[in-house]
């Protein structure tokens, strides 16, 4: 069954008031719901704008865009919010002091009653790992739980997609993997995720990778086509492989792993136990 | 923790106490009508009952009194220069004099009872924010000054500003102290030299700390709208106010302990 879609842009352009230059330019994009779509792309290459664009933060100032679930103010009436987004540093984001109270910002603003808004804060918290904690401050939190906070919030509008603008830029690794585990989760669930990033490791889930270049998609293709591109051919887009990704392709040159064996750690597992493990 | 408890000016620190479960109106209702009651009062003895009930009412909401006490490191340098002010210009049995200008038992005796004063308002207004929450505080100004949006006050606004305002004072203070930590580490100086000297010094920590102020404030807003703040209209609260017969009781004990406090110190004065 096809999917639906859940955001459309067709020719849309974006300049910033008072600059003359566009940061975003001839953008046609087709996002379907339960996508998981990864945005990568240099800094000052538009990705950020396009995110808000998308959040309908901004509108493009030519072509247009269409959100599924309407309206923000629509979705307001049914309670849910049509996306939600968890920004870089979670010190810019976090409206309250105690936890719950961050939690139910979202909810409070999209009028719940308060016993649906505290069924969603425990809910939200528990799906980031935070239960129990509902009366502790923020900012005795780690950087790591502050953006599993950010991203609780975020899931607390119960939005039909997850807009996630370099959120994994500040964290450790150990909390990158619980973070991206929680995005993972969310997005079986059925989520849509539009993920923004330059690094490359932190999209290994991703169904589809756009770059943006110059305020301009320059490719959009599925993650399988994405990794079995040259790291040479990436370098010209500014992209680097994760160094797994790189072994695999000094494998597969050397002729040591076949073209069609997938830079997947699974895959590459099986071909080698297969290969030599007997 | 220890962090928070070195500012607690707009610190809030949770605990289930029956001081922190009354409703914010409640409280900033009686906050408001101490700090004025603390004006109507002059003799140390009436202050020493006001600086007692404090304590009591610390006692009750589990803050330790050394965090209401650090309170009033903010405003030190304000009462060190009143009571200069006070003991150097109240005229009065003379005691010394400095550069010619005397100093009184009387101006001593004022210095003392408006610091105690003034140390007793910052005091009172911390309780305030140590045993609510900003949000709280929030829906309490904003319930309280909810009869004067009909008559256009954007109550929502402005309840919401000094939300905002109280969340980020520890972050404006640990932004402020890692700029210091990076412009000590290219070797500025803020220890030596004169207060002049020292005030300059700190004009390079102002420039990139308002810079960051601005930058936050536009991200916060942004990140606001994006979790579908619209202001007031049609918000509803995870903790909706409830003024509950506990809440009359404070109030009325409040109104009866300061009125015994007065009438004393009327007795007192006579």
């Amino acid at each position: 069954m096809p999917r639906e879609t859940q955001f459309i842009l067709s020719g849309a352009e974006f300049s910033y008031p008072g600059s003359s230059g566009k940061v975003l330019s001839g953008i046609d994009l087709e996002i379907r719901a339960g996508e998981w779509v990864a945005l990568l792309g240099s800094n000052g290459s538009g990705k950020t704008t396009l995110l808000k664009i998308l959040s309908a933060l901004l509108v493009p100032t030519q072509g247009s865009s269409f959100i599924s679930g309407s309206s923000q103010d629509d979705a307001a009436c049914g309670r849910k919010a049509p996306c939600a987004m968890v920004f870089q540093n979670p010190e810019d984001q976090i409206v309250a002091s105690t936890l719950e109270e961050e939690v139910a910002f979202g909810p409070e603003n999209l009028g719940c009653p308060a016993e649906e808004i505290r069924r969603r804060v425990t809910h939200s918290l528990e799906a980031c790992g935070l239960s129990g904690m509902e009366k502790q401050l923020v900012s005795s939190l780690s950087g790591g739980q502050k953006q599993r906070l950010a991203l609780a919030g975020a899931l607390a509008m119960q939005p039909a997609a997850i807009l996630l603008d370099e959120a994994l830029s500040m964290l450790d690794p150990q909390s990158r993997r619980a973070f991206t585990e929680i995005i993972a989760s969310e997005h079986a669930k059925g989520r849509t995720i539009v993920q923004v990033t330059h690094r490359i490791e932190e999209i290994r889930l991703a169904e589809r990778m756009l770059l943006l270049k110059d305020g301009k998609i320059e490719f959009d293709m599925p993650r399988e086509d994405f990794f079995r591109m040259r790291s040479e051919d990436l370098a010209a887009f500014g992209l680097e492989l994760p160094p797994f990704e790189k072994l695999c392709e000094i494998l597969r040159i050397r002729g040591l792993l076949p073209e069609s064996c997938a830079a997947d750690i699974g895959a590459v597992e099986t071909y080698i136990y297969d290969a030599f493990g007997k | 923790m220890a962090n928070a408890y070195k500012i607690a000016l707009g610190q809030f620190i949770p605990a289930d106490t029956p001081v922190h479960s009354l409703d914010p109106r409640a409280k900033i209702i009686m906050v408001m009508a101490v700090i004025i009651l603390l004006f109507v009062t002059h003799t140390a003895a009436a202050f020493t009952l006001w600086f007692l009930l404090l304590m009591y009412v610390a006692r009750l909401s589990k803050i330790p009194a050394g965090v209401l006490f650090s309170s009033t490191k903010p405003v030190l340098i304000l009462i060190i220069f009143t009571s200069c002010l006070h003991i150097f210009s109240v005229p009065g049995e003379k005691l010394f004099s400095v550069f010619g200008i005397s100093a009184t038992k009387e101006g001593f005796i004022l210095a003392f009872l408006i610091s105690f004063r003034l140390a007793l308002i910052v005091m009172y207004a911390s309780l305030l924010t140590l045993t609510t929450s900003p949000s709280r505080i929030s829906d309490g100004l904003e319930g309280l000054m909810s009869p004067f949006s009909r008559i256009g006050l954007p109550s929502h606004d402005i309840a919401m500003m000094i939300t905002i305002a109280l969340r980020f004072i520890p972050t404006l203070f640990e932004e402020t102290s890692r700029i210091i930590k990076a412009q000590e580490s290219r070797g500025a100086d803020f220890e030596s030299g004169g207060p002049v000297k020292r005030a300059m010094a700190y004009i390079p920590v102002l420039v990139p700390l308002f810079v960051i102020i601005f930058r936050r404030a536009d991200n916060l807003a942004v990140a606001m709208e994006a979790r579908g703040y619209r202001g007031g209209s049609c918000r509803t609260r995870l903790n909706p106010l409830r003024w509950r017969k506990c809440d009359s009781m404070a109030v009325i004990l409040l109104g009866v302990l300061s009125a015994l406090i007065i009438f004393g110190e009327r007795l007192l004065v006579r």
